[in-house]
Formats: C-alpha cells, structure tokens, sequence
C-alpha cells in the first residue's frame, strides 16, 4: 500500500427520523404526479369532464333510481377518480421509475424499500385529496347534495379501494415492462370504465357483466360510492370483496415484484 | 475461495462472491477488500461482472455463495443500520425524471439527519448551471454529476461508484476526480468500477481487475505495471503514422541498430495507424525507426518513448479480442 493511512475524521452521518423520510417520499411523489401534465390529466381532467358530461347533458340515458342526475353520477366519478390515481397513474410512474433505476437508487439511501412505499401510498392519498376537492366542488356548484352521514362511510371505502388498486398497480409496475404497463394500464381503465360497474352500477350491465361486475374491485369500490352518498349504506359484499382483492394483489406484489 | 486474513479495518470485505443468472455465474468466487481513505477501482472489460459485485455490496442484489461485509455489516440483513453510512451512485443513474436537478438533490439530502450543504455540492460540482433544469433534459454528463451529488450528500463513510465517469465531458471528469480525491482525504473508502484505463490510474491507490466473474490481478498501479508483462530493459515506444506500414523489416532493422543483439523487438498495429515497438529502446534505436519510416516515405505525427501503460496490463490479463 501506497497510500497515506487515513485521517479520522468522524462522519457524523445518519438517517433522518422515519416520519420525516416517509413525509419527505410523499410529498415528491405527489409533486411529480401532480406536475405531469398527463397524469393530471387521467386523474383531474377526465373525471371532471365525465362528471360534467353524464351531468348537464342527456347523451346516456340514466335511470337514477329517483335520486338527482348529480347525486346519482358523483359517487361513480369519486370511485373512477380513486381508480385513475392509485391503479392507472401509480402503475405507469411506478413501471417507469424501476425501469430508470429510481426505485434502485432511493432503496439504497436511508428511505428504504419500505418507505419507499410509504412514501407512494401516501403520495397517492395526497393526489387523491386534491381529486376529491376538485370533483366535490364542481359537483356542489352543479347541486349535488349527498347524505352527510354516509361521507365518513365513503372516506372508508375510498381507502379501502386505494389498498386494492395500488396493490395491482404494483403488482403490474413490479412485473411487466414499463412500456407494456403504459398500455395495460390504460387498457384496464377504459375497460373497467365502460364494464366493470364503476360508474354505471354493476346491476345495470348486460347479460353476465352484471354478476361479474360485483366481484371486480370496480365494481365494489362504485357499490361502496354509491351505497354511502345515496344514503343506502355500504353493502358488506363489497367490503369483503374489496378486501379479498387487496390480500391478492398485494401477496402478489409482494412475491412477484422485480425491482431491477 | 481460501481467504486471505482481511486488511485491519477493512472498510468493504468480499470473500468468495458468486452471483449466477440463470445457470450462468456473473461473478464466479470474486474476493475483494477496500481500505478506509483509499480509492479501490474494479477494472474490467464489459460483462466482467463489476457492476454485479457492487450491487451485491450495496444490498441491491442477494449473493448466492460467498460473503459480502461493509463497515463489518451485511448489506441484506443489517441494511437499515448501513443504508445511512453508504452512498450509491447506480451505473443507470436512477435520477427521478420530471423534477428539477436541485429538487432530487435536496430530496435525497432529506433523507439524512446532517446532510452536506446542498448549495455548496451543487457549487463544487458545477451544478447551478442546470440546477433548475428538468432531470430528463439533462446531458448524460450532467446527470452524472447529479448521481454523483446525490451518493455523498449524506457524508457517507463508503461510497460505490458505478462507472462515474461515462458520458462525461473532461470537465467534468476533472470536478468529479477532485471531489474523489477530497473524499480519500476525509477517510472514505470509494469503490469504483471502472473500464477506463486512464481513471484507474488516475484514482485508483488499489485495482482489482477483473474478468469472467473473479479477480484476475490486484495491486497497485505500478505494482500491476511492474508484475506483469515487460522484462527490465524494456521500453515500449508509441507512435502515429500512415496505417498499414509493411512493419516485417522494421524488427530487424531495429536490432540491427541498437545495442541488444537478436531479434528482442516486438512489433504491433494494435489500431489503424497506430503503433507500439517494445525492446530496448535506446537512442540509437529510435533513429533507426524513424530512418526506417522515412525510408517508407511515412510521416509520424506523434512519437513517444516510455513505459507500459496500465492499458497494456489490462490487454495482456483479459485478451485483445472483442466481445
């Protein structure tokens, strides 16, 4: 050895509490949706032209069951919103940050692999408090009026549908190329959009969609919306099916996910 | 691998490592070891598996056989415990796209308790050009730099680095071989792979080089360039002509010229127009090749006499052929 034997100097390094971590995390990842044009777009802008559209026109004809066109169609524009931010935009930004080594480079720093998804789960929160704000107050201005006491019900709802898209959201980013979750994504949203009873209830389908529809997380999470903002309760069948759905896809998140 | 006993305070201690994709071995019983304070470049052709060892080392990847111990802890198990004393630089980057250089700075920087000043990284690196710059527009040198900001912002006590120098313009090279040296200073063990020669000297107080998965020669630099290759005597002389020159006389006329006697002189064309005589170069036998090549009618643009370089080393242990 060539070298000179090195000074002692003390490092003071160390990691930075948890929660701050966790928080710091969060809020990137809600920057970085919040500032990406088509994402904002999936996630702000489509819900609130649908709402706008199946409200103030009569292209689709709805048979609201004697509610309010408004209070009838914002619960299903609500759950498509939960959808579009933890399943879409989170397996898409997910899929690309593995193929571009962040997920890599952020495990290796004091943050983690856990925190790392800490951080994603509560920055997709984030974006979807931003979501629910935006859509509940042009819903209000155009007359919506949903039962009060069904809001903490369909904050729960909406929690427990974010855990069973955001499981699939990784299961997908962790498993497929970042190119093939671009189009699967997208593919599943429209799907499930037009037959999977999110928002046009599940009973209302043709033929055998109507008893499919019920066991997708969609279907479920739209169920849940609905059955709360209308006053009916939320059906427990939704509940457990939205729960069967998050054990599923986070095991297999959880088996399956490849981080490099 | 049988081991020798690990260097006192060793700061990266790897014995024995095998990592195998598939059924191929990437790595195939590598040993290394990095001191505290000191540079340790990983050198070795593509596809070597430098880059699987240091993943391996820093948590990202699970050895299938051997150890891997940095700071005495393992990277899988005792990783919450190490995560805050290394920092990474990934050969891909791994730099977060649609945010602003500084914002990825100062993100990662939150992760740690007592950062670096990012202002002052962002100064000595030369980052404030580009520091409000969207990662994805910058230059592959600049997110470099960036990568590079990012693995010391928490006063790491190891730092691996994943070919620093790709993609970056000479400026560049020189701000990040300086930072290099200032971390050595301060008593950091840097890891670095690497496939340029000229870093590996540079930096570099320990080289392992390493080829089909294990260390093939270690040392310094002019341990290497001593141990292997040139006899005493021997010097290598370099020069730039027309490509293609017929070099079947020039030993000959080479040993006919100098003092040695017998046909010592090596000849070669290793690239186009460029050329490496090796024997015992004297005065007398750098007259006689220039005689020679004007005898041709052949202009050298540059000549130089001189040593093995590290380049040499490396060409003799791994092969000349391309993969």
């Amino acid at each position: 050895m060539t070298s000179t034997p090195a000074p002692t100097t003390p490092h003071p390094s160390g990691a930075a509490p948890a929660w701050r971590r966790v928080a710091a995390q969060a809020a990137f990842e809600t920057r970085m949706i919040l500032r990406n044009g088509e994402q904002l777009l999936v996630t702000v802008a489509l819900p609130v032209i649908l709402l706008v559209g199946l409200v103030q026109t009569h292209v689709v004809s709805l048979d609201t069951e004697g509610a309010t066109r408004v209070d009838f169609v914002t619960p299903g524009v609500l759950a498509l919103a939960v959808m579009s931010t933890a399943f879409t935009s989170q397996a898409i930004a997910t899929a690309f940050d593995r193929r571009n080594g962040v997920l890599r480079l952020l495990a290796t720093t004091p943050l983690g692999r856990g925190g790392l998804l800490a951080g994603k789960v509560l920055g997709v929160l984030a974006v979807e408090v931003v979501q629910i704000v935006v859509i509940a107050g042009v819903a209000l201005a155009m007359g919506w009026r949903p039962d009060v006491a069904g809001v903490p019900a369909a904050l729960g709802a909406a929690l427990l549908g974010t855990a069973a898209f955001t499981s699939l959201a990784l299961l997908l980013a962790g498993v497929l190329r970042a190119e093939g979750v671009l189009a699967v994504a997208n593919l599943v949203l429209v799907l499930l959009v037009v037959g999977g009873g999110i928002l046009v209830p599940a009973g209302r389908l043709a033929g055998p969609l109507a008893h499919l529809a019920v066991l997708l997380p969609s279907g479920a999470l739209g169920e849940a919306m609905r059955g709360a903002l209308l006053g009916h309760g939320v059906p427990a069948f939704s509940v457990v099916v939205l729960l069967g759905w998050t054990a599923a896809f986070g095991w297999g998140a959880a088996r399956l996910f490849r981080w490099h | 691998m049988p081991s020798s006993p690990a260097l006192p305070g060793a700061a990266v201690v790897v014995r024995g490592l095998v990592k195998r994709y598939g059924d191929r071995a990437v790595v195939d019983g590598l040993s290394l070891e990095a001191a505290p304070g000191q540079v340790t470049a990983v050198l070795g052709p593509n596809g070597a598996g430098k880059t699987t060892t240091i993943e391996c080392c820093e948590g990202l990847r699970a050895p299938d056989e051997g150890t891997v111990h940095v700071l005495g802890l393992d990277p899988r198990t005792d990783a919450a415990a190490l995560r805050p004393r290394v920092g990474v630089m990934l050969q891909d980057g791994g730099l977060p796209t649609g945010v602003r250089a500084v914002e990825m700075l100062r993100h990662v920087a939150a992760m740690y308790a007592r950062p670096r000043d990012v202002a002052e990284l962002v100064e000595r690196l030369g980052l404030a050009s580009f520091a409000r710059t969207t990662v994805r527009r910058l230059s592959g040198g600049q997110r470099q730099r960036l990568a590079l900001a990012a693995a010391v912002v928490g006063r790491p006590e190891v730092v691996f680095l994943d070919e620093p120098s790709a993609g970056m313009d000479p400026q560049s090279r020189l701000a990040v071989w300086e930072l290099v040296h200032e971390l050595r200073a301060d008593g950091v063990a840097i890891v670095l792979t690497t496939h340029l020669m000229d870093e590996a000297e540079q930096l570099a107080d320990v080289v392992h080089v390493v080829d089909h998965g294990s260390v093939i020669a270690s040392g310094t630099v002019p341990d290497l360039l001593a141990s292997s290759g040139t006899p005493d005597g021997e010097t290598s002389v370099r020069f730039e002509a027309p490509a293609g020159l017929p070099l079947d006389g020039l030993s000959s006329a080479l040993g006919a010229a100098g003092a040695g006697t017998g046909p010592r002189w090596t000849v070669a064309e290793p690239r186009p127009g460029s050329y490496v005589v090796t024997g015992p170069a004297d005065p007398a036998a750098v007259a006689a090749l220039t005689a020679w090549l004007a005898d041709r009618d052949a202009l050298v643009s540059s000549l130089t006499v001189g040593r093995r370089t590290l380049e040499d080393v490396f060409l003799d242990l791994t092969g000349r052929h391309l993969r």
